[in-house]
């Protein structure tokens, strides 16, 4: 039933595809995003919309959210449907944000340079603040975030900073500089793990030499790739999702980790901010151009900064969030990373969109990745 | 050389089914560790079926391979029909199996850039459109197979007893085709379902197939409930395939005797 | 290929149906031909061709600087691909192809060699068994491997070990040959199944050592079939992206983590393009070589 045969003819099919080639390119014309439109005007919207004629879709990490958040936003909204789909990085979706025809996202979650990059393409609804009157629960410092000064487009969801994650018990001294992570001590080689995703790649070679984490200068990026390549063969693996669950096993003994991820709540699990310093992620809340239902989609991000949904990823995810009146509801566990307060994470510097720029940085890392 | 023969092909056996035993054997571990077995279970079966993410998965994965398994069986059979029939091109043959020899990331990349040039909508439809294009190869080359052992001097007599062309083909080459044809479904169905590079290319935003379910929860770790699924998935796919197998035996043995 | 009496009467054969003209028949004919051919062809052109066409086209295109495609003639994407980085990443590609293609035919030759040698009755079962795992899904079984080869993993375990598996170049190897073992085994079996076993014993009568029947009768006789199954190992190995991501823990690269990167990352379809026609040219080469050896087999 499986018998394969090849058939001799195959080239000459594929010429004749070749030959095809030239209509379909002659008829082409211009598709794509659309280009850019810089800025983009605000839509009017209508505060007493009627929502019960409005869906939306929020596309979100996985576990990000409460379960049970879409029953619960569309009874007290009282909109038709809130409908979660989920990405497991931020590029999966920009992907998806970027599909082509409609892709009928109505709110997406993604980190602030990445919201700074969708609203330079004019993909954005601009934020408006009198739909949202939970805004004023935030911390005054969240608003002032510079990727999004004034929060014009996006909305702060949660927010942290980088370090590294260690086994107590494993490691015979603590790391304290992003030197330990990138020239492993020798019961820690073969036993590391940095992160994938670009920026975060660069992060602690950036800051182990004194640089910014937003520098687009090329002799800077070069010496960032050499302190990288020279890592590499210490290094377990390349992992933004799983490090702590290989923490936990033993797999790896130091990663580098978002601060809510690293499970500090176990005993032989420890976390330091590298004396080098660190950045500041946000992770925001964001409403597409392309939406239909825009005072739906303000409703549910209004919903999702009351204190009692927003208290709900500080207690169950371990991120902190820049939200005043939900922080005060959380009561913070021994060892918690919770207890990290924002002037503290201001320390950190905020990761911004660096435009044509950060192709120098995906360029880094293909080159870090294929690099044998 | 004698019995020896025969030991690289235990080997090869053990190489390719100890590791799907071990999956299917993790899958009843009472334990929460993907490595250690602590006693036997049947709660990730449990925790499976109360997961909505894998439950929507299945809904869209038999939703998609049953839209490919309509599509390409009629496609494919027809198809079959036609060059063995109707065409002497070695041109049209090489065409029509083209989508089983390239390899599915062009596939998968060629039919994105058709959904972006044309602003075609991603969903399930553009993955079934696009399981249907290497679905109706495979079902053709099975069709095809049996076409050629197929008793032509029905299908002449009929005709020459003034049957048209699709009186012929339903009344006599149709049945004698069928197990065949269902050999070819049952194919379509199997490859629909475990397909993952296309489907991971042209699928909806906010849709996913089970395989792209499997692959995003083993990004994030391995989950015991995994184990769970792929041992579902394993036993759908081998019933389907002994099925088909079967199918295309029984056929030949009746036709043996008839 | 189709028996030849499947073939229209030849002229001057029997009178056409119910004694009507020629041309009534071939028209019928040319009717039923279209309405057979029509809706297959027409659906491989529109979503194989056309789509094949547009690999090739936006190769030489432009990319916006949002994702877009501006529809300008450039060689850029081609002299991106001779940068060392890129270049670098195809032959890696290539490497870790051909081993696990030299590797796949090692095994899946003397294991398709006693498949042909078992009882008739055994054949189609040992076949399916080898296709069975095939037919599942790709996902799962290198989610099999992973259980197996991580650090904490079963054979670690077994052992007593902490050899460093997953993650590795090994990983990859391992990972593309349980994928694509099958698809060497079957050419191989239908090549080794037609031999005529007259022709080793003639060797063996002459004096020949079994070795040297192998080299001189067995192997260049089959040589077609392992062309074959080395081609359809080596393809699909090539384009992979989804067992580096698993099992590679993001050390190495593959052409296939390329494209996925320019498509769903970078939405630069023109470099994508470019990089995915390494493949075709890949693929090109093999089907020539192939070719050759069926010629000479």
């Amino acid at each position: 039933m499986f018998r394969t045969r090849v058939p001799r003819r195959l080239p000459a099919a594929l010429a004749v595809a070749g030959l095809a080639l030239a209509a379909a390119a002659c008829g082409g014309q211009s598709s794509g995003s659309g280009g850019a439109q810089a800025t983009a005007t605000a839509a009017q919207l209508d505060a007493k919309a009627d929502l019960s004629k409005q869906r939306i879709t929020v596309t979100v990490w996985d576990g990000y959210t409460p379960k049970e958040l879409p029953e619960r936003a569309k009874a007290e909204l009282g909109v038709q449907e809130v409908k979660i789909t989920l990405h497991d990085t931020n590029e999966k979706a920009m992907a998806k944000l970027t599909a082509p025809g409609d892709h009928g996202i109505d709110v997406a979650f993604v980190s602030g340079q990445y919201a700074q990059a969708l609203a330079e393409q004019g993909m954005l609804e601009p934020i408006h603040p009198e739909l949202i009157p939970n805004l004023a629960n935030l911390y005054p410092e969240a608003t002032q975030l510079s990727y999004d000064k004034g929060n014009k487009f996006s909305v702060p969801y949660t927010w942290g900073t980088t370090g590294i994650c260690y086994r107590k018990d494993l490691l015979k001294s603590p790391p304290q500089s992003w030197n330990d992570l990138l020239n492993p001590p020798a019961e820690a080689d073969k036993k590391v793990t940095m992160m994938t995703t670009e920026r975060w790649l660069a992060l602690p070679a950036l800051k182990a030499l004194g640089l910014s984490v937003n520098t687009d200068k090329d002799e800077d990026i070069a010496k960032v790739k050499e302190l990288l390549l020279k890592a590499k063969p210490h290094l377990l693996g390349y992992d933004d999702l799983t490090f702590g669950e290989k923490l936990k096993s033993g797999e790896a003994v130091m990663v580098e980790a978002w601060d809510g991820w690293c499970p500090t709540t176990e005993k032989n699990i420890g976390w330091v901010v590298p004396k080098e310093g660190s950045d500041l992620w946000v992770d925001t809340m964001v409403i597409m151009k392309s939406s239909k239902n825009k005072e739906a989609a303000h409703a549910f991000i209004n919903y999702v900064l009351s204190p009692e949904i927003h208290s709900w990823a500080a207690e169950n995810i371990g991120y902190k969030v820049p939200n005043k009146a939900a922080m005060d509801r959380v009561e913070i566990p021994e060892g918690s990373l919770l207890g990290i307060s924002p002037a503290e994470l201001l320390q950190g510097e905020s990761i911004i969109d660096l435009g044509e720029a950060s192709t120098k940085y995906t360029r880094l890392a293909t080159e870090v990745a294929a690099q044998k | 050389m004698g019995k020896l023969r025969f030991v690289p092909l235990w080997l090869t056996y053990a190489f390719l089914y100890v590791p799907i035993l071990v999956v299917v054997a993790m899958s009843f571990n009472a334990g929460t560790s993907p490595y250690v077995f602590e006693g036997f279970s049947l709660k990730w079966y449990g925790e499976l079926a109360g997961n909505a993410r894998i439950g929507e998965g299945l809904v869209n994965t038999l939703v998609v391979a049953a839209g490919t398994t309509v599509l390409a069986t009629v496609l494919g059979t027809l198809l079959a029909v036609g060059l063995a029939r109707y065409s002497r091109s070695r041109l049209l043959d090489a065409v029509s199996l083209m989508p089983a020899v390239l390899p599915d990331l062009i596939i998968a990349i060629g039919l994105l850039m058709l959904y972006t040039v044309v602003e075609f909508t991603l969903g399930l439809w553009s993955v079934t459109i696009a399981h249907t294009v290497f679905a109706m190869a495979f079902v053709a080359a099975v069709v095809r197979t049996r076409l050629t052992h197929a008793d032509t001097s029905l299908e002449e007599a009929s005709r020459d007893l003034g049957a048209g062309a699709v009186r012929t083909f339903v009344r006599i080459t149709l049945p004698q085709l069928l197990p065949g044809i269902v050999a070819g479904a049952l194919l379509a169905f199997t490859l629909s379902v475990d397909e993952f590079v296309i489907a991971f290319f042209t699928i909806g935003p906010t849709e996913q197939t089970l395989p792209i379910v499997i692959y995003s929860m083993l990004r994030v770790g391995v989950k015991p409930e995994v184990n769970a699924l792929a041992s579902i998935m394993l036993l759908v796919s081998f019933t389907a395939v002994i099925a088909g197998q079967r199918l295309t035996k029984i056929g030949e043995s009746r036709r043996a005797h008839d | 290929m189709t028996s030849t009496s499947t073939r229209p009467a030849p002229p001057g054969g029997r009178p056409g149906p119910a004694g009507g003209a020629p041309a009534a028949a071939r028209r019928s004919r040319r009717l039923a031909a279209s309405a057979f051919l029509g809706p297959g062809l027409t659906y491989l052109l529109v979503f194989l061709l056309i789509p094949l066409a547009l690999v090739f086209a936006h190769s030489v295109f432009r990319r916006g600087r949002f994702g877009g495609v501006v529809y300008e003639f450039t060689t850029e994407n081609f002299t991106r691909l001779i940068d060392p980085l890129y270049l670098g990443v195809v032959v890696d590609s290539l490497k870790l192809a051909t081993i696990a293609t030299v590797i796949a035919l090692l095994v899946g030759y003397p294991t398709a060699y006693a498949i042909a040698h078992l009882p008739p009755r055994w054949k189609t079962v040992a076949l399916v068994a080898i296709v069975l795992p095939f037919l599942t899904s790709f996902i799962i079984r290198m989610f099999a491997l992973i259980i197996l080869m991580s650090g904490p993993g079963l054979i670690n375990r077994l052992l007593g070990a902490e050899l460093e598996m997953l993650y590795t170049d090994g990983a990859i190897v391992t990972g593309l040959l349980y994928a694509y073992l099958p698809l060497m085994v079957l050419p191989l079996y239908s090549a080794i199944e037609r031999l005529d076993p007259q022709l080793r014993e003639a060797s063996a009568n002459l004096g020949a050592s079994a070795f040297t029947t192998f080299r001189r009768v067995t192997f260049p006789l089959t040589l077609p079939g392992v062309m074959t199954g080395c081609m359809f190992v080596f393809v699909p190995s090539f384009g992979n992206f989804a067992v580096p991501e698993l099992l590679g823990g993001g050390k190495s690269l593959m052409v296939g983590n390329l494209v996925q990167t320019a498509f769903l990352r970078e939405r630069d379809y023109p470099f994508g393009s470019a990089l995915a026609l390494t493949l075709i040219a890949v693929l090109l080469v093999l089907l020539v070589v192939q070719a050759k050896a069926a010629r000479h087999g």
